[in-house]
């Protein structure tokens, strides 16, 4: 028998309308997520079974307010169900997902999708807080105005979803043909805006009947706290303080444990296997390399469950809301405050979160800031740097958090500046209205949210996880090779970190910091391992003890020390602003699909942190320290 | 229903005030998203509150909160209800 196309299904709706939670509900865990080509707009694909058995594809298309687009992900949900998105067939049949509580703006996309002339599905979501805000929908009504079934749902609740299976697997649907009038998607004007309007108006006013509901709005009494002058920046303060002492906190155990288990099978490894090349490929390069990424995991998944629930429940609106002034005066957006906090756990993920941002040039500018943001890689560096900047090695609790505030800071405050300045140079332009909805609060759906944290926990293995071991075992590489008496100095690496040294010298760092630099290339905390191969330290990254004795004999060949404290604060400013960290280039490259921006990234960064290290250190020098 | 004579911006209503929008100013372009989601001439809007720094502010329309710049609000021309 000849194989028939399977059919296929499109998912569209609102942003905040649940329309993902369905995605992740009918297809489970077969999905695939990639990109549209040409432009950096997630596509995610998967597939269900209908009651019958029969497999169905499922397109998951950007979330939009309307088909008419204003950004590249609103133009791919417009042209794949036109048919005009050149790598995808137009779907066979759509499911449009409406917020039932928020009927009449919901049905404004929906009467566009509708006039596209699919057999349509109309999925009514949300109903739980339709039914809380005291609105009583008529089903029968709406699909009889509409022209196609209409399917209850609370989906971050599992309910409907057996309705909806069974909605999705009827073998006939009628083509929707109600509103064929208004075809014209690309040209709206103003009259055929408010007609349409009209027109939803008197169906809603049929549809919806309202009954009184007892007492205050729920989400109004918790607005009057979490958008109030005081306690509104109190509880955001304190959530955003819960949510990094969470990540910090927590993520230590099972880091713990994910260290010890790759330095076991390093060293069952090295017993087992005898003594050579391949053996210290094994360990040097791959687990090493391995390890490197998944020792972040927990952190990232931890970020991400908060990021989930904050989302939600409904709060991440409201933490736009409140930061959207800050974030204007340095000419970005309240969304582009999530992806910047996301960034002091690792700037991958963060730089994957801007995707919630319309504006292109909004969306670049957060891109090529957000690695400014302190990231937890830097934290062993600064670690180390603070054990050798203090006399005893044990710098006073109060000494460690004041420099780790001022670290922060600083690279804080370098995102800060160049968002201003690529806003008033190249990404200049009129500012793109903010249009951020407010969603009702609602109790967050823990499946929605722990679907939420593995699948961006996937995304983050995927993509950090191949570019990391593969830098892992080039470092390898390029620190045994070509082998000479001289060891690391005779390599690849060590005759880089020589030639480096010249340029080095003027911000205090010796060749051998140069070959720490090098390697930190592949991620920063390969800096603290690096720095222990060049000193002949055994597991410098578990016990800085030795290490940090071993770096303060360094000396200069006029006998002057090497890790003066100046000198350990300026590996600290260095690392606070280069771009340190090839997997966020790959990762930036991905998302601006050009090399154009990463390379722009690395140069600028880096020089920064190269100009600011150099003035620190020529600063400290005449004043005597 | 009582109104003001004068229309004024959507930016000078008082929070916890009603108004009707009734005209736009500037091209159709800047505001076309904003009446995409339902804030038309014609419609009523409850202003809610300014965001603690004075930037942006959120309102109610059709049964849903939307929050956008004063900017954004210096383009709507609305007739407030007075209380």
């Amino acid at each position: 028998m000849a194989a028939v196309a399977t059919t296929t299904f499109a998912l569209v709706g609102n942003p905040n309308c649940g329309k993902t939670t369905i995605f992740n509900a009918l297809t489970g865990l077969r999905q695939k997520i990639g990109n549209y080509p040409g432009v950096t707009v997630e596509k995610k694909v998967g597939s269900f079974f209908t009651q019958h058995g029969e497999k169905r594809d499922l397109v998951d298309l950007p979330g939009t307010y309307s088909l008419v687009p204003q950004s590249p992900d609103e133009r791919v949900t417009r042209d794949t169900l036109l048919g005009l998105q050149p790598d995808i067939p137009q779907p066979d049949r759509v499911i449009c997902v409406l917020d039932a509580s928020n009927l009449e703006r919901n049905l404004y996309l929906a009467t566009q999708v509708l006039e596209v002339g699919l057999p349509t599905v109309v999925v009514l979501n949300m109903m739980d807080i339709a039914t809380a805000k005291g609105e009583k929908i008529d089903l029968e009504l709406l699909s009889d105005r509409l022209g196609c079934p209409v399917v209850p749902t609370t989906a971050n609740h599992s309910d409907g979803l057996l309705a909806l299976r069974v909605a999705l697997s009827q073998p006939g649907l009628p083509n929707s043909s109600v509103y064929a009038d208004f075809t014209d998607l690309e040209n709206v004007s103003e009259a055929a805006i408010a007609a349409r309007y009209e027109r939803i108006g008197s169906i809603a006013a049929e549809v919806i009947s309202y009954s009184v509901v007892d007492g205050e709005d729920r989400t109004d009494r918790i607005d009057a706290v979490l958008t109030h002058p005081v306690w509104g920046w109190a509880v955001f303060l304190g959530l955003m303080g819960l949510m990094f002492w969470s990540i910090f906190t927590f993520a230590s155990y099972p880091m713990d444990f994910i260290d010890a288990s790759f330095g076991k099978l390093s060293a069952f490894i090295q017993e087992t296997m005898p003594a050579g090349d391949l053996r210290d490929l094994l360990t040097d390069g791959i687990i090493a390399g391995v390890g490197g990424v998944v020792i972040f995991l927990p952190q990232i998944l931890i970020l991400f469950l908060f990021i989930g629930l904050l989302e939600d429940s409904g709060y991440m609106a409201r933490a736009a809301f409140i930061m959207d002034r800050v974030m204007s005066r340095v000419g970005l957006h309240g969304k582009s405050f999530i992806p910047l906090l996301s960034s002091y756990a690792c700037a991958i993920p963060g730089i994957m979160a801007t995707r919630t941002i319309e504006s292109p040039r909004d969306r670049l500018a957060t891109i090529l800031v957000a690695p400014f943001m302190s990231c937890s890689a830097r934290l062993p560096v600064y670690g180390l740097m603070i054990s050798t900047l203090v006399p005893t090695g044990v710098a006073s609790a109060g000494t460690k958090a004041g420099l780790m505030m001022l670290m922060y800071l600083l690279g804080t405050g370098g995102a800060f500046f160049f968002a201003l300045l690529f806003k008033r140079t190249f990404l200049r332009g009129e500012p793109p209205p903010l249009v951020l909805e407010l969603p009702p609060y609602r109790v967050p759906g823990l499946v929605t949210v722990l679907q939420h944290m593995l699948s961006r926990g996937s995304a983050f293995l995927r993509r950090a996880g191949t570019i990391i071991l593969g830098l892992s075992i080039l470092l390898w590489f390029v620190s045994t090779f070509p082998r000479t008496e001289a060891g690391l100095s005779g390599s690849f690496a060590g005759r880089a970190g020589h030639f480096l040294e010249p340029v080095l010298e003027p911000l205090g760092f010796n060749w051998k910091i140069g070959i720490g630099l090098i390697g930190a290339q592949a991620a920063r905390e390969v800096f603290v391992a690096t720095m222990g191969i060049v000193y002949s330290i055994d597991g410098a990254d578990e016990n800085t003890e030795p290490l940090r004795v071993a770096l303060l004999k360094d000396h200069w060949p006029d006998g002057r020390p090497v890790f003066t404290p100046l000198v350990s604060l300026c590996i600290m400013v260095f690392f606070v602003f280069s771009m340190q960290c090839i997997a966020t280039l790959a990762v930036v490259k991905r998302e601006t699909n050009t090399w154009r921006w990463p390379l722009f990234q690395f140069f600028y960064m880096t020089a920064f942190a190269y100009v600011f290290t150099l003035a620190v250190y020529q600063l400290g020098r005449s004043l005597g320290y | 229903m009582i109104t003001d004579e004068s229309p004024t911006l959507l930016s000078d209503v008082e929070p916890g005030q009603h108004a009707t929008v009734t005209a736009f100013i500037g091209d159709l372009e800047r505001t076309k998203r904003l009446r995409e989601m339902g804030l038309l001439p014609g419609t009523r809007i409850k202003f809610v509150r300014w965001a603690p720094m004075g930037d942006p502010l959120e309102i109610e329309l059709r049964g849903y909160r939307l929050s956008l710049r004063r900017h954004e609000a210096e383009l709507i021309q609305v007739l407030s209800e007075v209380s």
